[in-house]
């Protein structure tokens, strides 16, 4: 069949869950019933006003919403050429772009009378953020997170307890994000008819991918009202970091058909594309099914998954959301990676030019708009998804640049 | 045209007994051992053979299961060596049906077209692989059935009536029911509650119903086999691999899986299938 371009670039996902070739519902028959009755539950939400009025004040009161966009000034000047916003997500309540999705999901699940929450966590940023919506909604929370995660992330491990939430530190495996998500799926699949798994990015079965992109579209929705209001167009060109990818479809999303706005994600390369320590699924990957969906994955020749590398937890997931595998065949976005080396001078620049403390992940993101913008013209416009703050890093920061804390 | 599955319930429900379905990792601990280990099976008692195909995520498995597959993987194990191994057992019996059962990304990735064929050519006859349900037939079900192998479904207790049909329009061979809500090796499942489930799947389908999960003790084969056509071991084999490998694995892995396979295959023998 001759691939055409499609009408939209937003239609998806049709009713089976899939993102063309992508996404689709490959779980156990125990989860079965619970996922079409999610689905029902996402339908029914998606047409009632109560919900999304109570979403809408969540997201201002609770959240701080809208975010910010704010024009990079000094950085602009620095790299002398497109000028720079960041859309700052990294101010909302819990410093990442994670509690966008957390709020709208606990009220999925309080709306089907579910009474336990669970999640998994990489970095700890959505483990903090679902262990806060179930503080703020008295709902046990508990979150799987890697025993090596657990260890590179000991400040948000404190947070979640502090919040209430049991931290259960996953061995099985390397003990990163993907045996956290083994570990949260064998959990559901055990305690299916109380509990309600809180998928943290726009991935797994469906209709997860979709109703984690439409709770993070907020981010390009507010983006592109900023940009209108403050340079009366569109930017020229978007950058985000993807992990699993919910910071960058929620910005990319409501852009897609804006056909004369260049899309960029910017994977995790590791310590380089060479070699096995990275977690660039879309740029060295290959189609396969894990996790209830069918995506770019890091695998080898017998379908095994491969453990993924980067110096940001947050981005150490050898998968991919469905549909960012479907923009990237579709050719809508341009994948690229960046290594954990450029990330970090990265980070140390806009400390500097700034006076912010990116997280790790979008410090991805920010190498990438530092190579690009020196060769866009002066009146060019870059938006970036500043998707998480830095406080978490320092420690992983200061160790790679030789200090002691 | 006949599988060995449909034949081998249809002797067993002329012998008026359910079956003993046994499963084991293929190359757990290492590929030799692991047929040594299949080889021995049906002289132990084992009617039907399930062969785990190592995957690296195996997502509704538990901790017994997960390390069986990192051994064999560990020790070089594939899909190619799997469907190696099941060649190199129909050399010595050509009758006791074998199940390839495990995850759908190692076959996706080998292709299924491809998967299918060779399956059948070293003598496969039936497939369980938990991550595809009824929603995703046309990934692997549809194209297994059209080549004549056996496509086994799970149901579970999560599986209503109303969506039982779903689930029994396209599966063959029997109906395996997964008897807790939960992962492989789990808690024992309450007999009472799955003899009223399994009488709940007969009464929409002329299929054997076998049960798995949780089954560890030859009374607990014995006391599920009344209602069952089936009863499936795996946790409890692959578990007592693992201890034999203290002690040298080998043929220490072989007599470990052949005793509880006796015994339990005395449990089975010692019902009579209840007369529908």
């Amino acid at each position: 069949m001759n691939q055409i371009e499609p009408n939209s670039f937003r239609a998806g996902p049709d009713e089976d869950g899939r993102f063309g070739l992508f996404g689709g519902r490959f779980v156990a028959e125990t989860l079965m019933p619970l996922i079409l009755d999610l689905e029902e539950a996402w339908k029914t939400a998606q047409g009632d006003p109560a919900f999304k009025a109570e979403l809408d004040g969540l997201n201002s009161h609770y959240t701080g919403r809208p975010s910010p966009l704010y024009f990079a000034e000094r950085l602009t000047e620095e790299l002398g050429g497109a000028k720079i916003y960041f859309k700052r997500d990294e101010l909302n309540h819990t410093g990442s772009h994670k509690i966008n999705n957390c709020l709208g999901q606990i009220l999925l699940a309080r709306k089907m009378g579910k009474t336990r929450i669970i999640a998994e966590t990489g970095a700890g940023q959505h483990g903090v953020a679902t262990a806060t919506v179930c503080a703020r909604f008295g709902l046990p929370c508990v979150v799987y997170m890697g025993a090596t995660d657990v260890e590179r992330q000991a400040p948000n491990v404190f947070r979640m307890k502090l919040l209430g939430a049991e931290v259960i530190p996953v061995t099985a495996g390397h003990g990163t994000l993907k045996d956290a998500m083994n570990e949260a799926l064998r959990d559901w699949v055990t305690n299916v008819e109380s509990t309600y798994y809180l998928i943290g990015t726009a991935a797994g079965p469906h209709p997860y991918p979709e109703l984690v992109r439409e709770f993070q579209s907020v981010i390009g929705k507010e983006a592109k009202e900023q940009i209108l209001a403050i340079e009366g167009r569109l930017p020229d060109m978007l950058v985000a970091a993807v992990g699993g990818g919910s910071n960058a479809i929620g910005l990319f999303h409501p852009f897609l058909d804006d056909k004369d706005v260049a899309i960029v994600g910017v994977e995790a390369g590791g310590k380089g594309l060479d070699g096995e320590e990275h977690c660039a699924s879309l740029t060295a990957g290959s189609p396969g099914v894990l996790h209830g969906n069918r995506t770019y994955l890091l695998q080898d020749g017998d379908g095994q998954i491969k453990e993924g590398h980067s110096i940001s937890a947050g981005l150490d997931y050898p998968g991919i959301g469905p549909e960012h595998s479907y923009l990237k065949d579709t050719g809508r976005v341009e994948y690229v990676p960046i290594m954990d080396e450029e990330a970090l001078k990265a980070f140390q620049m806009l400390t500097r030019t700034e006076g912010i403390i990116p997280a790790l992940e979008p410090s991805h993101a920010l190498a990438e708009v530092i190579k690009r913008a020196p060769t866009m013209g002066k009146d060019q416009i870059i938006v970036m998804n500043l998707c998480g703050r830095g406080d978490k890093d320092v420690h992983t920061v200061a160790k790679h640049l030789g200090m002691n804390l | 045209m006949t599988t060995r599955i449909e034949a081998r319930f249809s002797r067993l429900k002329d012998d008026n007994r359910p079956a003993l379905v046994t499963f084991v990792m293929a190359g757990d601990p290492d590929h030799e051992t692991a047929l040594d280990i299949v080889k021995a099976l049906p002289a132990a008692g084992a009617d039907v053979i399930e062969l785990g195909m190592p995957f690296s995520d195996p997502m509704a498995d538990g901790p017994a299961i997960q390390k069986a597959g990192l051994r064999a993987l560990k020790a070089g194990a594939s899909l190619n060596k799997t469907l190696a191994l099941v060649s190199e057992f129909r050399q010595v019996d050509d009758t006791t049906p074998i199940i390839l059962m495990g995850y759908f990304n190692p076959i996706y990735i080998y292709g299924v077209e491809a998967f299918v064929a060779d399956a059948l050519k070293v003598g496969v006859d039936g497939l369980i692989v938990v991550d595809l349900p009824p929603e995703m037939d046309s990934e692997l079900c549809l194209p297994a059935l059209n080549a004549g192998l056996n496509f086994i479904r799970l149901a579970t207790p999560t599986t209503d009536d109303k969506r039982l049909p779903t689930v029994l329009q396209n599966t063959s061979g029997f109906v395996y029911y997964v008897s807790i809500t939960g992962i492989t090796g789990s808690a024992a499942p309450d007999a009472g509650k799955v003899a009223a489930a399994v009488d709940r799947i007969k009464r929409h389908t002329d299929l054997p119903v076998c049960v798995g999960f949780g089954v560890r003790t030859a009374e607990q084969a014995a006391e599920i086999g009344r209602n069952a056509d089936g009863v499936v071991v795996g946790s409890a084999l692959v578990a007592a691999i693992e201890s034999s490998l203290e002690t040298g694995g080998g043929t220490a892995a072989v007599s470990a899986v052949t005793k509880i396979v006796s015994d339990m295959a005395a449990g089975v023998r010692s019902v009579s299938l209840a007369k529908a």
